[in-house]
């Protein structure tokens, strides 16, 4: 770790994370998270969204101990975390929003009570508009 | 906004979620393995064939030839795009979506 | 495997002092790897390695720097809730010192 100062004043970007990616059979999952909460230290604007199979990332109630793998479901209360800090302090100019596509999520039989942390349900529709209105978009 | 995807329809769902969450007028590009969703006459075409109504769609050129598909066999409104056309596209459209 | 004894009993570390159980973390412990990393605990250097072992508790995962510096601000006001600060603490980064000390896995990453 190094005293890196990073320029980031005035600059304010949307990102979109997009996961798509059932957690634990690939690495996707697990990549974005990271790289979701490294942003967290520059202060934009994320839209940290889940479709496809990647709403089975927020079920609750993942035990991997009979898989070997580190278990990473714990982790996603830091993005709640964030996000509340951001939504709650005047100082921090962030919006951070977790979204679930309804249609991903009516397929595999979910609701949002299924999932570990809060989220906003939108139809496809809803997210097209922000996917398109978003700066960058990170795939996984 | 451009939206590439780089899967073939009959192995991943990434065309199907493209085509429902790009925003209608934005651009689709068909690179990689993806080249197959665009190809006439298979059980997956009419998933282009309903996008050319909403979206330009193009697909990349080096990878139809690669995979030993003519451009004859590429689904009417699609446009086939070289490198250069890709960088084209990048450029004109600004920020990208890529659906792995 | 290299190792620190402490109370008789072996806990075993890879070649940069990081233990490997994380579990297996007590404070007696953490005062060894403490003299071993050439640091005086004091209670600020307490609060920093607790807060560390509650967030890892709850997150599976070392806090960014960031997150860091605002609970030190929270308790030690805002004067103290700087990198700086955090560096006196632990000369040779927080991250590497404070969480080796609080018995987590060495953090990848800038955190």
């Amino acid at each position: 770790m190094a005293e890196y100062e990073f320029e980031t004043e005035g600059v304010k970007k949307t990102f979109t994370f997009m996961n798509r990616k059932a957690p634990y059979g690939t690495v996707y999952a697990l990549e974005v998270l990271e790289t979701v909460l490294i942003s967290a230290a520059f202060e934009q604007h994320a839209n940290i969204v889940f479709a496809d199979d990647g709403v089975y990332q927020l079920k609750a109630g993942h035990d991997t101990t009979g898989i070997g793998m580190k278990n990473f479901s714990p982790t996603f209360g830091i993005i709640e975390m964030e996000k509340e800090d951001a939504d709650e302090d005047e100082d921090i100019d962030m919006v951070w929003r977790i979204i679930v596509e309804k249609e991903s999520m009516e397929a595999r039989g979910l609701t949002a009570d299924d999932f570990k942390v809060e989220v906003e349900v939108l139809s496809a529709a809803e997210l097209a508009d922000i996917v398109d209105a978003s700066d960058c978009v990170i795939s996984g | 906004m451009l939206h590439t995807v780089n899967k073939s329809p009959f192995e991943r769902n990434s065309l199907d979620t493209c085509l429902r969450l790009a925003k209608k007028g934005s651009a689709i590009l068909l690179i990689e393995d993806g080249v197959i969703g665009a190809v006439k006459g298979t059980v997956q075409s009419a998933k282009i064939e309903g996008a050319v109504k909403d979206h330009p769609v193009f697909v990349l050129g080096p990878d139809l030839k690669a995979r030993g598909l003519a451009e004859d066999q590429v689904i009417d409104g699609v446009k086939v795009v070289d490198y250069a056309g890709f960088v084209d596209l990048a450029e004109e459209h600004g920020t990208h979506s890529a659906w792995l | 495997m290299a190792a620190y004894t402490v109370n008789g009993v072996d806990y075993e570390h890879d070649e940069e002092g990081y233990i490997l159980d994380v579990t297996n973390w007590n404070e007696d412990l953490a005062k060894v790897i403490a003299v071993e990393e050439g640091l005086d605990m004091t209670d600020e250097h307490w609060l920093v390695v607790n807060f560390l072992r509650e967030y890892y508790n709850e997150y599976q995962i070392a806090p960014a720097v960031r997150v860091l510096v605002k609970a030190v601000k929270k308790q030690f006001g805002a004067e103290k809730g700087s990198n700086k600060y955090l560096y006196e603490l632990f000369p040779y980064g927080p991250a590497k010192q404070a969480c080796k000390v609080a018995g987590l896995p060495k953090p990848t990453g800038c955190v």
